[in-house]
């Protein structure tokens, strides 16, 4: 059968086919597709879960895995960082039915924190890990590390980068798929539960298999060497697309393509190598190929010269393209450049920056703060989600964002440096259940004082409005009883908790203000959907007592107000009735269309 | 058939589904097709970018100098992508621009015209016009259908009408499948040049 489909539904779709019993993953950009794959095909038998966070998910996962069945796991790369701790033990105990984990890498980085690069965590962590270019291979790479799991009982990482993820491909897939059998969970408790003495023991063991993989996938069919030549270009994942892409018209030049980065095939390289005296390593996020093969040239002591990130014939940081490579390798073959078109004299193109939707819940909730704290001395500390574009003007509402969770942390943090400021966090519905409960724990029982304003918009909304613990809704189709931010805060000991609607924002502002007067820890719960997963009221309209101050532009920036031949106006096609600009128009000029 | 189109356009307005319509219409003439597609950020009002690529192709991105055609849905975003476009190539453009989110707070002077003039001046190009597709079908999510209706006419997709009008009926919601059907055969008759 045919589909036209994108990788990470390809990746769905090959795990189906190797009879995956548990699918369990966190949303993340560029995999979130996986799971949402898995719910829309039959999957009769699976278990699937939108876990709390990576690390529930990867433990979740280890017990089918334990028991023989096989499990896929799915996150983006910083992701990967919270499932480090189950990972890295994971990695010394070993599986029993197929586990692979995938990490997705965001190479740019487009929607992410880091540039980091699984292949390195692949390698840090004792593990293979598969490295597909297209949505084809991802298919069928992952039904490949399945069996690369279970014949040599470690877990397995699986790294698409953006442009496998996300792009499109008619892929021939296997169907009436059905779980693998498996034996269950046979009780052993030398092997199951990890003490020092085990960890001494499986560690040589898995030096001494790591080479041995190595050799194994030498013969790798992903693995491979196209054209002859004395210059050479090594490439992985969609890297090898574009080199491939360029070198389709050239000669005298050897391409060599790196499917399984870790353990490295050192047989299947040194061979690829022979006649080769220039190597060029085209790659993204690390030089992790390039470093590999300087450590087989001085192991072997060859004579080879070695250009890529380090050697600065690449660039260290940024995405690849077809372009960039082109560019590259044109330089490392001797050939002229490509000659290009000069638009520089285009005009002046705008800048899209990204910015909240007309009408989102989060704009009125940083304004009511904004508000509330207007000439005080505070700190508005930001976390992961759509809510980081808060910090987008005219709101200004962001200080600090680090990571999943952080905000709620580092607001204590700025109390114990400046007691005399105030300070804030803000965190998403999603983001409190995956990382934030346990630092207002940590709030309460060091007796820090900060105003944590959760913005409940009932979904997670910068990934793709995926269900969570706080909606109601898991992937299995059940509806089961809402865990309830409220009481999870209330079981805490946060002695005052208000919940407000943050598009009523006098209501909003006051609430702010009390909280702000408390010492200790204070929590406001903005509840409000998300405008995605709910109804749009009727669009408003400018009156025509409208006087031009704009004040509603300046306070908030909307997005459905636009200046239209130099009038304010709201687009009829952005609005979603908030009313948040009506009740910030100094005299009542923006209202419904009746009126 | 060796062929690379490139769509572009602001998120929201439907750049997504024409990419999936042309992939459809061309994999029913049993064409190999791949595309790359910039997602996420879309929702809220950044650039997007659809790269259809039909026949054997191995890079998921277009190079820069090789797309046969761009359809763009948006003027300033025709310009910004100008660097696919291959010395030959045409560009089919929408002339109702999307103001940036951000312009009414601070005004990035963004207008239009100039980016149409400069397009006429640097290449092979057809305007749209975008605000005919509104007034006679009042939405402007039928841009897409417009511009790919514009498209057939032409002839400059390698599909006949057929192709698509049958891509439409397979991929669009049922509800829709009519008027964007009657929006794609109007723009096939110029309705909206």
């Amino acid at each position: 059968m045919k589909e036209y489909v994108m990788g990470n539904s390809a990746i769905a779709l090959g795990a189906l086919a190797a009879g995956v019993k548990l699918v369990s993953g966190y949303p993340g950009t560029p995999s979130s597709e996986i799971i949402e794959t898995v719910s829309k095909y039959p999957h009769d038998g699976v278990h699937l879960e939108w876990s709390v966070n990576e690390k529930a998910a990867i433990e979740v996962a280890a017990s089918a895995a334990y028991s023989g069945a096989r499990a896929l796991v799915t996150m983006k790369q910083v992701g990967l960082n919270v499932a480090s701790d189950p990972l890295m033990s994971l990695a010394y105990v070993g599986v029993s039915g197929g586990m692979v984990i995938v990490s997705a890498d965001d190479p740019g980085p487009i929607s992410s924190q880091t540039e980091q690069d699984t292949r390195r965590f692949a390698e840090f962590a004792r593990i293979p890990v598969f490295d597909p270019a297209t949505p084809q291979e991802a298919y069928e790479m992952i039904q490949d590390a399945f069996v690369c799991s279970e014949t040599y009982h470690t877990p397995v990482l699986f790294r698409p980068t953006t442009r496998v993820c996300h792009a499109y491909a008619s892929i021939d897939i296997k169907e009436n798929w059905r779980v693998k059998e498996y034996e269950g969970f046979i009780k052993d408790s030398k092997k199951w539960v990890i003490f020092p003495r085990l960890s001494f023991i499986n560690h040589a063991k898995i030096e001494k298999r790591n080479p041995e993989i190595g050799e194994a996938y030498s013969e790798y069919r992903f693995n491979t060497t196209e054209g002859a030549g004395t210059k050479a270009v090594f490439a992985s994942g969609d890297s090898y697309c574009y080199a491939k892409e360029f070198l389709q018209d050239q000669k005298g030049v050897k391409l060599i393509r790196i499917a399984t980065p870790y353990p490295f095939p050192e047989r299947f390289v040194l061979d690829a190598l022979e006649g080769v005296t220039d190597v060029i390593c085209i790659e993204e996020l690390s030089p992790y190929i390039e470093e590999k093969l300087l450590q087989l040239a001085g192991k072997y002591k060859l004579k080879i010269e070695i250009k890529g990130k380090l050697t600065g014939n690449c660039p260290a940081s940024g995405e690849n393209s077809t372009m960039i490579v082109s560019d590259i390798l044109s330089q490392f073959l001797g050939l002229e450049k490509r000659k290009t078109t000069d638009y520089s004299d285009a005009p002046v193109l705008p800048v899209r920056p990204p910015v909240l939707c007309a009408g989102c819940p989060h704009r009125a909730s940083f304004y009511a703060v904004k508000k509330a704290m207007k000439g005080q001395k505070s700190y508005f500390c930001g976390d992961i989600g759509c809510y980081t574009l808060g910090n987008a003007m005219p709101l200004d509402m962001c200080d600090t964002c680090l990571c999943m969770g952080a905000g709620i942390t580092m607001a204590q943090g700025f109390h114990w440096v400046d007691e005399e400021g105030k300070t804030f966090a803000f965190v998403g519905d999603s983001t409190f259940f995956a990382s934030g409960m346990t630092g207002v724990v940590n709030a309460v029982y060091n007796d820090a004082d900060m105003v944590l304003c959760v913005l409940d918009n009932s979904t997670t909304a910068m990934t793709g409005h995926q269900p969570h613990p706080g909606t109601g809704r898991n992937m299995m189709g059940q509806f089961v009883d809402k865990v309830s931010i409220k009481k999870v805060l209330e079981g805490i000991g946060v002695k005052k908790i208000l919940t407000v609607d943050p598009l009523k924002l006098s209501d909003a502002v006051a609430a702010v203000k009390e909280c702000a007067e408390e010492k200790g820890v204070t929590a406001i719960i903005f509840k409000s959907p998300c405008i995605a997963v709910t109804k749009p009221e009727r669009p408003l309209v400018i009156r025509e007592t409208c006087i031009q101050c704009k004040t509603c532009i300046r306070e908030i920036g909307c997005p459905g107000i636009i200046l239209q031949d130099g009038k304010v106006t709201i687009d009829q096609t952005l609005c979603t009735g908030c009313g948040l600009c009506a009740q910030i128009c100094p005299i009542n000029a923006i209202g419904g269309e009746t009126v | 058939m060796k062929k690379d189109i490139l769509i572009c356009g602001v998120g929201g307005q439907g750049t997504v589904l024409a990419s999936k319509l042309l992939a459809s219409a061309f994999m029913e003439q049993g064409e190999e097709v791949r595309s790359a597609e910039t997602i996420g950020m879309a929702q809220r009002g950044g650039s997007v970018i659809s790269h259809v690529r039909i026949g054997k192709s191995f890079s998921p991105l277009i190079p820069f100098g090789k797309a046969d055609l761009i359809l763009a849905f948006e003027p300033a975003e025709a310009v910004r992508n100008l660097n696919y476009l291959k010395p030959d190539g045409l560009v089919i453009v929408n002339c109702v621009p999307v103001k940036p989110a951000t312009d009414s707070l601070q005004n990035s002077g963004y207008e239009a015209k100039p980016m149409i003039d400069y397009l006429k001046k640097t290449c092979d190009c057809i305007v749209v016009d975008g605000e005919k597709v509104i007034t006679q079908f009042g939405s402007a999510k039928f841009l897409n259908l417009a511009i790919l209706g514009t498209a057939a006419k032409y002839d400059c997709l390698g599909l006949k009408k057929e192709d698509l009008l049958c891509a439409i009926e397979q991929i669009v919601h049922a509800r829709y499948v009519n008027v964007n059907k009657q929006v794609f055969e109007e723009a096939e008759k110029g309705a909206f040049l």
